[in-house]
């Protein structure tokens, strides 16, 4: 919680990490200024791209006492505007699932790597990448907290896999060994309730450790301020749920 | 505004104009994804690129359901007049 008489200040830059197949990418980072120890959060973004939303809420992490890392998953695709190069991947079908695990696992790498991180890491994802996170705390060994926000065909029929998506993260449940925080909206196509319903009795029959909050008078991307699903009410409350699950999950605070 | 992911992606034989003049465009992708523009959940996305050009290459338009079938309906009915008049070769 900020008050008034608190020191506050961060440092905001685009770094390089080798991703998958040692590939360079880039990914932006923000830290509180401070010795730490604090904890981490990888943000993975969402299908229109590495853009400012993202930018915007990897320091906004970073205000809120985390050390934030957002690799750019579409480095490969070449550069340009956030949005051309996102329409190209959008052309394109998306990125490969395995792609984003190598550049998702960098980036918890160099994250558990750096000197003033405490250890713990959570990873962060909104529509497409509400998924791979969901995808990431499944298959990457070492998240000690997932927020899947909305995440898109978690829940998948037979014929929306394909050699990109070979596999439904939901059937990846198993491996799952975070608390999770799922932020729905019931208005949503995707996932619609019911997929939320199908990922929650998952969630459940493992006995993971979850808390899903399903927001009425809400659809897809409630949190984008840029855009009309905007929902004020709903995403003041969805962030304060979110931070006070990594309150807990990665401060350790009761 | 979900991802779809519905996409498709095929070569063409073109030009395209944007803000920094004509170029070639040889590959075009349709999709029903998220809009950037749009205050849509969803919208189909024409862009038109150049496989050896930059993203930023790229005529793009956003279209409600509607337009869209709207406009194919339009391509379809002055291609035929186009091929009933002799100007396809």
């Amino acid at each position: 919680m900020y008050t008034t008489d608190q020191y506050e200040g961060m440092l905001a830059e685009t770094v390089i990490l080798p991703g998958y197949h040692a590939d360079l990418i880039n990914a932006y980072f923000a830290r509180p200024l401070g010795a730490g120890p604090f904890p981490g959060i990888v943000l993975i973004h969402h299908l229109p791209g590495w853009d400012e939303w993202y930018r915007e809420t990897t320091r906004k992490f970073a205000a809120y006492g985390y050390v934030a890392l957002c690799p750019n998953l579409y480095f490969r695709e070449g550069h340009g505007t956030p949005e051309d190069v996102a329409a190209k991947v959008r052309g394109e079908g998306g990125i490969a699932d395995d792609q984003v695990l190598g550049d998702v696992g960098a980036a918890l790498a160099m994250l558990q790597a750096l000197p003033y991180i405490d250890g713990k890491v959570g990873v962060f994802g909104t529509c497409s990448g509400g998924r791979h996170a969901y995808l990431a705390a499944c298959r990457i060994p070492g998240f000690a907290a997932l927020v899947d926000c909305w995440g898109g065909r978690v829940v998948m029929i037979k014929e929306e896999l394909s050699p990109k998506q070979p596999v439904a993260p939901v059937d990846y449940t198993s491996d799952l060994s975070c608390p999770v925080l799922g932020l729905f909206g019931n208005d949503d196509h995707g996932p619609t309730p019911e997929q939320v319903n199908t990922l929650e009795e998952t969630l459940k029959k493992h006995g993971k450790d979850y808390v899903f909050h399903r927001y009425d008078g809400a659809g897809h991307g409630f949190f984008y301020h840029n855009r009309p699903s905007y929902r004020q009410e709903q995403a003041t409350d969805g962030w304060n749920k979110i931070f006070t699950f990594l309150e807990k999950t990665l401060k350790g605070s009761k | 505004m979900m991802c779809t992911m519905i996409a498709q992606q095929f070569r063409i034989n073109g030009s395209g104009k944007a803000g920094s003049g004509w170029f070639k465009v040889d590959q075009a992708s349709v999709s029903y994804d998220h809009p950037f523009d749009m205050p849509l959940e969803y919208s189909l996305n024409l862009d038109f690129t150049s496989q050896s050009g930059l993203p930023g290459a790229r005529v793009a338009v956003e279209l409600d359901a509607a337009s869209a079938r709207t406009l194919v309906d339009a391509i379809q009915e002055v291609m035929r007049q186009a091929q009933a008049g002799g100007f396809v070769g």
